[in-house]
């Protein structure tokens, strides 16, 4: 690992090491540049996993306040987990289901597709299709997806059985067990799966792709990486030209630090990406860095996500085998015939007895009914929507001055207001699901409300006219050429794709543009 | 089964309170438990308070087959909140003070008519989610659910079951995958 000096103004700063920062960081390093990557988590490893449900929760979530408001279900059901995003080394990737799936075409051009809809802020994405199908191939490679390349997919689980028997029942036609970013056989210098089911947790063979045990220590490897983790970035700041000039962060030990920087990439996950752009306002960016549009924060995108769970009179025993290793992709598809916009994916689907517990069922359930389900848990399957979640410009990450972190720096405030569109989607997903259970011969089928987001995406989005977005096609900021946003925040709109293949591919298209532009010195 | 109020020693040693109670002869937990009788000191609430939050838990999440050490688990949770949280003991007093006297010892019916009154309060939502966030995380009722807990250290399910199931037809190859290693076995 290298040791870059504080005052190196050619090094370059990622805040965050995640599917974005992590991997945009090996991709910088590997080339000869200076990294320095700022991590708010601490760096675990395969060893230090937690396997106790509870315990690993602990161990790899952003547990820091946040505030939350606005008619989503989940403030009323989750008053202090608005959102499920990581703080560890490796972000979300080591707690992600590794679900690798590429947005669609027409998702790339929502705005042109889906026409002008009431109460939705869409744009269509400023890059060609084409494009991102090159930089997705090459994710496809970097995180040996199943069933591209060449790679075979996972073998199908007892739960999987039950949700292919049923999709095929109710007339489906694309069921397998997924494009998964999980070694069927060892590869990458990787083991492979073994079925444990504990992919949430962080996975102990390494089987499932995360930048903790993939892209970081390659680029360390490069001698061009300083990892700082249990950093926290709390303001970007910039000269009197406009321009990014440092970093400042929490050490370890809670002192200010101050990184000078060539160029500045954001990839907190949405939330605190945001957050940070709008802590950073200054005599020249009075709203915010990058912010002269008002639009950072603005139309945050979390997918409509629901779960739906089949209880049936045989056993299944869900939890043995790759959390999310099956997937229906009929319904990813435009077609308004069915009362919204936009398509969603029926993703295979289970927890552990603590999670499912907590956060599976709705709020309300509890007596007899909810001890029937639960000594059905051995027979249960489940099944996670994925939608397309319409971005609206009122629902946005804000600061709430009424609550202080341990810096004493304003929390983020979550507001989302559910879109028609999402509800249509959700009911139609929701009647899917139980469908396609019932066609498996469920006894019983229950639904979940929306749960705590851990796709965040669209806070600091790429837009060709500045006026409706944020960044540029490579994640550059508009208003600051050396500041670059390398995140799900990037995103245009959320698709109905979970979103880190999506996130590793525009990093790698980005890393290119860096250091294009770093060697023409126009940043 | 059956947790039982003891008042007089414990509390004038220190605790405010216990739960005790005698897991039931063949009960999954008895064969883990060094003993089938057990106690639980209560730091805050007291012995008469905890009887009715156990009663409680046990009409949130009723299972008739699972013991009530399992429940005395959520008792010393919601007294462990109340221990670090003024507000919370006073919310948790007070919510068992509604309940009434009678409660504990209140048939299931009459006690789920009793919950429903108080299902939009602070109150309830605190006690159910510390039942369902305490009762189901405990290894003790791991068994009892058929759940098996973390498997790496068995090497996972990949050669023990994870597709053993056999009354649905097998995927055909094209949706599925190999599963690598098998063929050894």
């Amino acid at each position: 690992m290298a040791s870059i000096s504080r005052d190196d103004t050619n090094a370059v700063v990622i805040i965050g090491s995640g599917a974005g920062g992590g991997t945009l960081a090996h991709e910088l390093t590997r080339r000869g540049i200076k990294v320095v990557l700022l991590e708010a988590g601490a760096r675990q490893s395969l060893a230090s996993f937690s396997q106790v449900p509870g315990e690993a929760f602990v161990q790899l979530t952003w547990l820091e306040p946040r505030t939350q408001s606005g008619t989503t279900t989940v403030v009323e059901d989750y008053p202090t987990l608005p959102s499920w995003t990581a703080k560890t080394v490796g972000g979300t990737t080591v707690h992600w289901t590794a679900a690798a799936l590429r947005t669609r075409p027409w998702e790339v051009s929502p705005r042109t597709t889906y026409g002008a809809v009431d109460g939705a802020s869409l744009i269509d994405w400023p890059l060609d299709y084409k494009e991102l199908l090159h930089y997705y191939q090459l994710a496809e490679q970097r995180m040996v997806v199943t069933r591209r390349n060449g790679i075979p997919g996972l073998p199908a689980s007892n739960h999987f059985k039950v949700f292919h028997y049923g999709a095929k029942r109710l007339g489906y036609k694309q069921v397998h067990t997924g494009y998964m970013a999980i070694n069927s056989r060892p590869a990458d210098d990787r083991g492979m799966c073994i079925q444990q089911g504990f992919c949430v947790q962080g996975c102990k063979t390494g089987a499932k792709w995360s930048t903790l045990y993939t892209e970081i220590p390659r680029a360390e490897a490069t001698g061009n990486l300083e990892l700082r983790a249990e950093c926290r970035a709390v303001r970007i700041e910039h000269g009197a030209d406009g321009r990014a000039t440092a970093v400042v962060y929490r050490d370890p030990g809670g002192n200010e630090q101050r990184q000078k920087a060539r160029v500045v990439c954001v990839a907190c996950n949405a939330v605190e990406t945001s957050r940070l752009l709008l802590l950073s306002d200054s005599a020249k960016f009075p709203h915010g860095l990058a912010n002269s549009s008002d639009q950072v924060g603005r139309h945050f995108c979390h997918h409509t996500g629901c779960f739906v769970w089949g209880v049936f009179d045989r056993p299944i025993e869900f939890w043995r085998g790759a959390t999310l290793a099956g997937i229906v992709l009929d319904e990813t598809r435009h077609d308004p015939k069915r009362g919204f916009a936009g398509g969603y994916h029926l993703e295979l689907a289970a927890l552990d007895l603590p999670s499912i517990a907590i956060a599976g069922f709705p709020q309300t359930l509890w007596g007899r009914k909810l001890g029937f389900v639960m000594e059905h848990y051995r027979s249960m399957a489940g099944i996670f929507l994925n939608g397309e979640d319409l971005p609206r410009s009122s629902n946005r990450i804000t600061l709430n001055p009424g609550l202080k972190d341990q810096f004493g720096l304003p929390v983020a405030n979550i507001h989302v207001d559910d879109h028609p569109n999402n509800a249509a989607m959700r009911r139609h997903g929701q009647q899917q699901a139980k469908a396609l259970f019932e066609a498996a011969g469920a006894i019983q089928v229950l639904m979940s409300r929306q749960t705590p987001a851990t796709h965040n995406m669209c806070t600091a989005r790429m837009s060709r006219d500045p006026n409706d977005g944020v960044v540029n096609a490579h994640g550059q900021a508009h208003d600051v050429a050396n500041l670059f946003v390398s995140d799900g925040s990037a995103m245009s709109t959320s698709s109905s794709a979970n979103p880190t293949l999506t996130i590793v591919a525009l990093a790698l298209r980005q890393a290119d543009y860096i250091e294009r532009q770093m060697s023409t010195r126009a940043i | 089964m059956g947790a039982s109020v003891i008042t007089g020693r414990r509390e004038f040693l220190g605790a405010t309170g216990v739960l005790t109670g005698m897991l039931a002869a063949g009960s999954p937990l008895a064969l883990l438990a060094p003993s089938r009788a057990w106690a639980l000191d209560l730091t805050t609430l007291r012995s008469e308070e905890g009887a009715t939050l156990l009663a409680a838990a046990r009409t949130i999440a009723p299972h008739d087959k699972l013991d009530d050490a399992p429940y005395a688990l959520v008792v010393q949770a919601l007294d462990g909140n109340a221990a670090r949280d003024a507000a919370t003991l006073v919310l948790l007093r007070q919510g068992v003070s509604d309940l009434g006297a009678g409660f504990a010892t209140a048939a299931e019916t009459e006690r789920v008519t009793m919950l429903q009154v108080t299902e939009t309060t602070p109150f309830f939502k605190s006690v159910r989610a510390t039942t369902l966030a305490t009762l189901y995380a405990s290894p003790l009722v791991y068994a009892y659910f058929g759940y098996e807990g973390e498997a790496f250290s068995k090497g996972g399910y990949l050669l023990r079951g994870f597709n053993d199931l056999r009354w649905l037809p097998e995927v055909p190859p094209a949706d599925s995958g190999p599963v690598v290693g098998a063929d050894s076995h």
